[in-house]
């Protein structure tokens, strides 16, 4: 579904290089992994797939079904079927949630051919959304993100997943900061959310997730670079040994 | 295509065009360019004045002539050289003003029609009377006859100086008087048309009132004025809007606005500005929008409302303020000025408190974009007698790229201990990182960026009447367009 071939990337900035020959592919029907140390990359592989022009793809390929996506700028990956949970996500005073998730999935159905939703259907469907992830209604009115507790933040990038329906979903670090009660509310999103036509990409610090959501695949990322990949027992072992155990044990 | 709609991506999208930037070819009787006595005497026999206005006009451009222009301003223009304009420009189909709406030459109808404001009362948002303003002269008003049944009087300015001289007598001048400052008193001397407006005791306005103004004309000042009245318990909710082709000249726009508010009168004033702003790459021409705008809540819990849009021109100058006089009387001040290119915006208000127990609100948002200024500079005043007056201010700004600029001036002053006065503001970058978030989730470059900007001006949004709310939030977005990446 998608897949990344000799991908080289650095900070468009300094020209650092942060990804440095990884190899992945995400394949429909499963949920990936991707653990590794702080500084690995991840972060940045994560932003770099959803097109932030903060990093620069020096060479390699990234492919949505064959297609490569490096011309396409963030919006055109997202209608596109690219969507990336932010670890941070960030705060836009002013615009109420729901207002913004209409414009947002109608920006996805006139790319698609499709009339814009009705309104009042709309809100009936966030509604549904809502209840089906356990997430109360006030989030809807609230302003984007705004006064929202780090918790409250991962839990309304979930409700976004839920109502763009995207192809490939990249959470990245959707399970730090929350406490053990959200957690389960986050991996219960992502479980309901599964389809045999969409992949998942789960990045995270922490075995805790998975032991919620499992995994079909993990991969082990360090220095820019995927090396290894297996299935969750992988996690559990690295959970105890740790990665400089990992490492000292290659 | 694989995007077939997405055509706004920052390589391909064509900057828009100011909108309303075309001249109309209309026939117009000019008065030759010179600012003197007998150009006044001249504007006077033209509008069969009375003599109690050529009066008022001599004095107000005697005392003109002993001012100096005011430079204090965060700006700088090329000195304007007042004989270097046409006074007086008016098509010459009006010359016998038409009797009714359908004796308007079908060219200025087509002018109207193309700003979106079509002179035909069927054709018009519902609810809403129009005085359009063309050059110097105004060119029709509409739904007059249904106001009148309710006492209302909305008509042009040179109308009401002829058929309610007391009102006019009593009231011009009396909020912005003409030794004000040096636009004021020009205005004073020269101005031409404008609205006027006066709500009868006890009555509240049945449809929104608006004026339109355009100038067409090159080289030709554009001095309107308007004065609104509302008697004790009446209400009013009026709608300014102006727009004027592209020249590579600059051309002068000071008008006078003035309110009365008598007891438990109501008055809200929403202004549309969108003026051309010059040329975006050069900053050649554009208006210079010099404008005094004052209301005074004469009467006990009056409330007096500005809410203004502000877009265009090159330079923008002018600060709405409301003299609270009558005891627990309301001043509100909601505003919305965004610059780009190289304009130049130094707005803000003025609340003076002088009865017991008077309120004032102050939510000002200021965006710069390109290579604009854009200053907010308000005075909160509170006299001796204004015993328990309270004040709240918030300004913010938003900057746009890195060579914008913004500014906030706070005067506060109060000689009074028993009144609170507080202010706040804040000053924050449209940042990659809100772009990025919004782009990711499918929504363009500059759709990502007009959201943001209209969610920071949502506060004053909220106090536009609806019909010029849709209108300012695409105003914004048109402006803003191209103006990241």
């Amino acid at each position: 579904m998608l897949t990344i071939n000799q991908l080289h990337a650095t900070i468009t900035e300094t020209e650092t290089p942060i990804i440095k020959g990884l190899d992945l592919t995400l394949e429909p029907g499963k949920i990936h992994a991707i653990m590794g140390p702080n500084g690995s990359g991840k972060s940045t592989l994560s932003k770099l797939i959803a097109g932030d022009e903060q990093y620069t793809v020096t060479s390699g390929d990234i492919q949505l079904n064959g297609q490569s996506i490096l011309e396409w700028d963030a919006t055109q990956r997202a209608l596109m079927g690219i969507f990336l949970a932010f670890q941070y996500p960030i705060e836009i005073p002013g615009v109420p949630n729901d207002e913004f998730l209409r414009m947002a999935y109608n920006a996805k159905q006139k790319h698609q051919g499709l009339e814009p939703m009705d309104p009042l259907v709309f809100q009936d469907h966030l509604q549904n959304v809502c209840q089906q992830l356990s997430i109360p209604e006030s989030f809807l009115e609230r302003e984007l993100n705004v006064g929202f507790s780090g918790g409250e933040k991962k839990r309304n990038e979930l409700l976004q997943l839920a109502v763009l329906k995207p192809a490939v979903a990249i959470l990245d670090e959707t399970d730090s900061g929350l406490d053990i009660d959200a957690l389960k509310h986050v991996a219960t999103g992502i479980r309901s959310l599964r389809q045999p036509t969409n992949t998942f990409l789960l990045i995270t610090h922490y075995q805790r997730l998975l032991t919620y959501v499992e995994p079909d695949y993990v991969h082990i990322m360090m220095d820019g670079r995927i090396v290894e990949t297996g299935d969750k027992s992988l996690a559990m072992a690295l959970d105890k040994s740790g990665y400089d155990g990992f490492v000292s044990a290659r | 295509m694989l995007f077939p709609d997405h055509d706004k991506t920052v390589e391909t999208l064509v900057e828009k065009d100011y909108e309303f930037g075309f001249r109309s070819n209309i026939d117009s009787e000019k008065f030759p360019k010179g600012l003197n006595e007998s150009i006044i005497r001249r504007i006077s026999a033209k509008k069969n004045e009375p003599e109690f206005m050529l009066n008022f006009r001599l004095k107000a451009f005697a005392h003109w002539q002993k001012m100096a222009e005011p430079h204090w301003a965060a700006f700088d223009y090329p000195a304007i050289d007042y004989n270097d304009l046409h006074y007086y420009a008016s098509p010459k189909s009006l010359a016998n003003k038409p009797k009714s709406l359908d004796e308007i030459d079908p060219e200025l109808k087509r002018t109207f029609d193309r700003l979106g404001i079509p002179l035909i009362e069927q054709k018009q948002l519902a609810g809403v009377a129009v005085d359009a303003v063309f050059d110097s002269v105004s060119v029709a008003t509409t739904y007059k006859e249904k106001l009148k049944k309710h006492g209302v009087i909305f008509c042009s300015m040179s109308e009401a100086i002829i058929e309610y001289p007391d009102l006019i007598q009593q009231y011009l001048g009396s909020v912005v008087p003409f030794t004000d400052n040096f636009f004021a008193c020009l205005n004073a001397a020269v101005f031409t048309d404008g609205s006027f407006v006066w709500i009868p005791k006890g009555v509240q306005c049945p449809m929104d009132l608006s004026t339109y103004f355009r100038i067409n004309e090159e080289n030709t000042g554009q001095f309107e004025r308007t004065l609104i009245i509302c008697e004790d318990q009446a209400s009013v909710s009026y709608l300014e809007g102006c727009t004027a082709p592209k020249f590579d000249s600059n051309q002068l726009h000071a008008a006078v606005v003035e309110l009365v508010a008598l007891e438990g009168a109501t008055i809200q004033y929403s202004t549309v500005q969108n003026w051309y702003p010059g040329d975006k790459k050069t900053g050649k021409g554009g208006i210079y929008n010099f404008v005094t705008k004052r209301g005074k809540c004469l009467g006990r819990q009056s409330k007096i409302s500005w809410t203004q849009i502000e877009t265009g021109s090159a330079i923008t100058w002018k600060y709405p303020s409301c003299l609270l006089i009558g005891d627990e009387s309301v001043g509100e001040f909601y505003s919305v000025a965004l610059t780009n290119h190289h304009q130049r915006a130094d707005t803000g208000t003025k609340m003076v408190h002088i009865g017991k127990n008077t309120r004032s609100t102050i939510i000002s948002k200021g965006i710069s974009a390109g290579s604009s200024h854009n200053t907010y500079r308000g005075l909160v005043k509170a006299n001796k007698s204004a015993h328990g007056a309270r004040n709240y201010t918030q300004c913010d700004s938003m900057l746009i790229g890195d060579t914008s600029v913004a500014n906030t001036i706070p005067y506060i002053t109060t000689t009074n201990k028993h009144t609170v006065i507080e202010h706040e503001a804040s000053t924050s970058k449209v940042g990659e990182d809100q772009l990025f978030y919004l782009m990711s989730r499918g929504i363009s470059l500059d759709d990502a960026l007009a959201t943001i900007v209209s969610g920071f001006c949502q506060d004053v949004f909220q106090k536009l009447p609806d019909e010029f709310a849709l209108e300012a939030n695409q105003l914004l977005s048109i402006q803003l367009e191209h103006s990241v990446g």
